[in-house]
């Protein structure tokens, strides 16, 4: 008796072809669009447009005044906190935030607490101020992140 | 005569690992896409800072105005200067009255290149100040470094 090949059987295969061309487009479009993402967050700065005003203030809530100076090509050139002179260094600044408002922190209230006001030259670029606004918000130790001064706000822009 | 059919000898490789891999990996690109992305803007560098932490959740009514190197203010992907800026202020803050908030619910988010002067920052947010804006966000990019 002649028997018969088993692996003789017919084989339905389904045919993949089309399917892998289309989970290659698919990855070819995911790798294209693929971007790193980059975390970003915010300093918040609440600033009413009342707050220019000049009316009468209290004393014991003078902002602090942060002044930035730039040189034509917007570098910065110097940091003076209450017109004491700090160069151009940031760990200073940061230093003289602490002696300042001490370790405390800001108040719970978002309201209350310690105010500075960053007066800069117009042509200073941006990342100088975002380094200002770094060195008196806080600090890092470790993990953690040691809250100084919340409340911040930008006096009358100088032409 | 008995003729024996020619069966031709297909070498198939086994397509299942491949696969695998491939759908992994659409997996992996899927998931990790971000479409928040829609954000962001080419022309703008945002400075770093170490204190940021990417916020828990969304700010409530944002408006964010793009602000390039040159001091252009881009804000739905039109480009204002701080003279014409009010005109799209205007036309954003028309969406939240029409919610029944008022302009001092908005946040403005500012992306503000991280080589722009700081002049035409303060100028755009006096800008919003006077369109009854009161919440600003400055947005920079998280140092890990």
């Amino acid at each position: 008796m002649k028997v018969r090949n088993k692996q003789e059987e017919l084989k339905h295969e389904v045919n993949m072809t089309s399917m892998i061309d289309i989970v290659f487009l698919l990855l070819v479009f995911f790798v294209m669009t693929f971007k790193i993402v980059e975390l970003e967050g915010d300093f918040s700065v609440r600033m009413p447009l009342a707050s220019n005003s000049t009316g009468v203030v209290d004393d014991t809530e003078l902002p602090l005044k942060l002044r930035l100076r730039a040189n034509d090509q917007g570098e910065l050139v110097s940091i003076a906190m209450n017109e004491v002179q700090l160069g151009t260094d940031f760990a200073a600044l940061q230093n003289t935030v602490i002696g300042l408002v001490g370790n405390a922190g800001p108040s719970e209230n978002a309201e209350e607490g310690p105010e500075v006001e960053i007066d800069t030259d117009f042509n200073l670029r941006y990342e100088h101020v975002i380094e200002a606004i770094t060195a008196v918000s806080g600090y890092k130790e470790g993990d953690q992140t040691v809250p100084l001064i919340e409340r911040i706000k930008f006096a009358k822009p100088r032409r | 005569m008995r003729v024996k059919s020619k069966k031709v000898d297909l070498a198939e490789g086994d397509l299942t690992p491949m696969i695998d891999m491939v759908f992994q990996l659409i997996a992996f690109f899927m998931v990790l896409i971000n479409f928040a992305q829609t954000e962001a803007n080419d022309r703008v560098v945002l400075p770093k800072s170490v204190l940021v932490k990417p916020p828990d959740e969304a700010l409530e009514f944002p408006i964010v105005l793009h602000v390039t190197q040159d001091g252009e203010v881009i804000l739905g992907g039109e480009g204002f200067t701080t003279d014409t800026l009010r005109i799209g202020l205007n036309r954003e803050l028309a969406v939240i009255n029409s919610e029944g908030k008022k302009p001092g619910d908005a946040n403005v988010i500012i992306r503000a290149h991280r080589n722009t002067a700081a002049g035409d920052v303060q100028e755009v947010i006096r800008v919003a100040q006077e369109q009854k804006l009161e919440k600003f966000a400055l947005r920079v990019k998280e140092d890990r470094t």
